[in-house]
């Protein structure tokens, strides 16, 4: 015999591999699990991608809110491929964010949660929330002016849980304020505390799907009734399951495959986020931005009326985890098929459009003040009307142009004023000006009568 | 041996060995968790730092002001850094305000033509006084503690301010 084949059966025969990975290969698959079945192993593959680029990131990283900046900055310009490397780390996160997201889409629109799969269900949203936590404390671990104000706004958010919030703040920030502290307690976050909870939890996620079996692809008329489920389920495995390897795991293979060429794609062409300013905490002139799978997150925020944040702010996570971990226990019997689903339908796209939008308008962030508006370029004023020029001056210097926009150049935040000169009288701005808006600062105080009618004259031009 | 005293034999080695893993498990917890919530054991003294003198500022000037926090861990780097827009209202009263938004904490920036705190994140603006005058804030921006000693503007350093669900 082959020596080589020699050794492997010594082996086998002394450890068990056989024994072990056999029944995991061989165990029947429902029929049909075709191509919606791969978002889950496609979850997992990036998470298997994280946990190697994250090893490869830990060797060049130091934890240290002192030297994590100058490190980052080494990994992206020095050290061979490094950039390469943060870069595969990043859009693999956003790739596990999207693949969490498709599988439990998936699951939800074929109901796979109902009898007797309730547990992959829950530990599902658990791994949910443990990704999201990954991909936070993942951004703050950048370590840049974004990182550190990010962990400031994240302790503001926890602030506004009740009785417990300041203390979960100073938990998060390791201290009253940031510091030397903090970014270690990111550092063991996203290394070793929530990477373990996942290793845990995405086990025993593995073990239901042994145990319970793959749900079968959904028939309309074909009820799930907890009394006869398991038999049938085993009866029809029996009568025509295929074994998962390699039937089914094929596509699992590919299609991860394809995912992870995909991100390692991504990665070079556009490479990691750029690093921003060092971590100074007394460095005001940024704009703090989260990643943007929780950028829809910031754009509600900037949407909902201020009066009820607080609340939402508290009771919307709350009442989503309640929904979410609820689920499996208010509807875990009964029809599948998402054609006699409709409203599992409407509630899908209803989540999914609202959070694609919400990115979108999260991306251009119109409610902010637009500072790098810094003069009117596009404005063509009479040279002859002195007042009017002074006018436009002060448009800028008083910082109007931040929030107003004429001839596109400037913010969004409040009313286009390009022909605002045909809306308005020249007394209504003088008005407006003076008094502010529900959405306007008085300027009545800060402005001379002076300074007041050259802005009227500027904007009884635009018309 | 009879079936009772091997039933509470059996008994017994259970909650022995139970006990035998709970002992040193929650004897090590306490160091861990002691460092998990250290935070919240020992709170940060707060230190008198001086930011400037008199002449540095003149009334109804306002200015960014950059100090050390109250007690920096070695190796904080430039994380040990903290600052606050001192602003003279007159001759001898200065007032100071946190540079985080009310709202959720972003770095306000002051415009002084348009006598204004701008917040980058979701639009909030504050008036000289620190007043809420657009956007999402809840309240004021937070004021520090500030006094004139001889001839130095002098800060308390202060926690970063959290807004509460009730304000």
């Amino acid at each position: 015999m082959n020596p080589l084949k020699k050794a492997a059966r010594w082996l086998n025969d002394r450890s068990g591999f056989t024994e072990m990975l056999k029944p995991l290969l061989d165990h029947p698959v429902p029929p049909g699990s075709k191509w919606a079945y791969v978002f889950g192993s496609a979850t997992l593959f990036c998470f298997v991608l994280q946990v190697a680029t994250g090893v490869g990131l830990a060797l060049l990283y130091q934890p240290s809110s002192q030297e994590a900046f100058q490190s980052l900055q080494y990994i992206t310009y020095k050290a061979s491929l490094g950039k390469t490397l943060r870069g595969i780390h990043y859009f693999g996160a956003s790739g596990m964010i999207v693949m969490v997201g498709l599988h439990m889409l998936r699951t939800y629109i074929t109901a796979a949660y109902k009898y007797p799969r309730e547990m992959s269900w829950i530990s599902g949203v658990v791994l949910l929330l443990l990704t999201v936590g990954m991909g936070f404390t993942g951004q703050l671990l950048r370590w840049d002016d974004n990182g550190v104000w990010s962990a400031v706004v994240a302790a503001e958010q926890m602030g506004r849980i009740p009785l417990i919030g300041k203390s979960l703040a100073r938990l998060l920030l390791g201290g009253d304020t940031l510091g030397g502290q903090s970014l270690s307690r990111f550092f063991s976050y996203h290394v070793f505390l929530i990477p373990a909870l996942l290793f845990v939890f995405t086990g025993f996620h593995l073990w239901l799907v042994m145990r319970n079996g793959i749900s079968e692809p959904p028939k309309a008329g074909q009820l799930v009734d907890p009394r006869t489920y398991r038999q049938w389920y085993k009866n029809m495995l029996r009568n025509s399951g295929v074994p998962f390897w390699p039937y089914a795991a094929w596509r699992d293979a590919l299609f991860g495959s394809l995912i992870i060429m995909a991100i390692v794609v991504l990665a070079v062409v556009f490479g990691p986020p750029a690093l921003t300013k060092p971590p100074d905490p007394s460095n005001v002139i940024t704009t703090p931005q989260p990643d943007w799978y929780l950028l829809w997150i910031y754009a509600l925020f900037a949407l909902m009326p201020a009066k009820i944040e607080s609340y939402v702010m508290f009771f919307g996570p709350l009442l989503l985890f309640f929904l979410l971990f609820a689920l499996p226990f208010v509807s875990n019997k009964g029809e599948r098929s998402p054609i006699k689903r409709p409203w599992a339908i409407v509630g899908s796209c209803f989540v999914v459009i609202v959070v694609v939008s919400l990115l979108f308008v999260g991306k251009n962030a119109n409610w902010s003040p637009n500072f790098n508006a810094k003069a009117l370029t596009k404005v063509s004023i009479p040279a002859t009307d002195s007042l009017a020029l002074s006018g436009s001056v002060l448009f800028q210097q008083k910082a109007c142009l931040y929030c107003h926009s004429i001839n596109n150049e400037g913010g969004k935040v409040g009313p286009d004023l390009t022909h605002v000169a045909n809306r308005l009288s020249e007394e209504q701005i003088t008005i407006r000006i003076a008094n502010g808006a529900k959405n306007m600062p008085a300027y009545g105080s800060s402005l001379s009568n002076d300074e007041l009618k050259k802005l009227v004259a500027f904007l009884k031009t635009r018309n | 041996m009879n079936e009772q005293t091997n039933l509470d034999r059996r008994k017994f080695l259970v909650r022995l060995t139970l006990l035998a893993g709970a002992v040193p498990a929650v004897l090590v917890s306490v160091p861990i968790f002691s460092a998990l919530l250290g935070p919240l054991l020992q709170r940060q003294k707060q230190a008198w730092r001086r930011v400037a003198s008199l002449s540095d500022i003149a009334v109804g000037e306002t200015k960014l002001i950059q100090y050390v926090n109250a007690d920096p861990l070695p190796w904080a780097g430039v994380t040990a850094k903290a600052a606050a827009w001192l602003r003279r209202e007159t001759e001898d009263r200065f007032v100071a305000f946190s540079t985080h938004c009310s709202h959720l904490g972003c770095p306000v920036r002051w415009e002084d033509k348009a006598q204004l705190f701008l917040c980058p994140c979701h639009g909030g603006v504050y008036y000289k006084d620190g007043s809420v005058a657009a956007g999402p804030p809840p309240k004021p921006l937070t004021k520090i503690d500030v006094r004139i000693n001889k001839n130095d503007v002098e800060i308390r350093t202060a926690p970063v301010p959290i807004t509460t669900i009730t304000q």
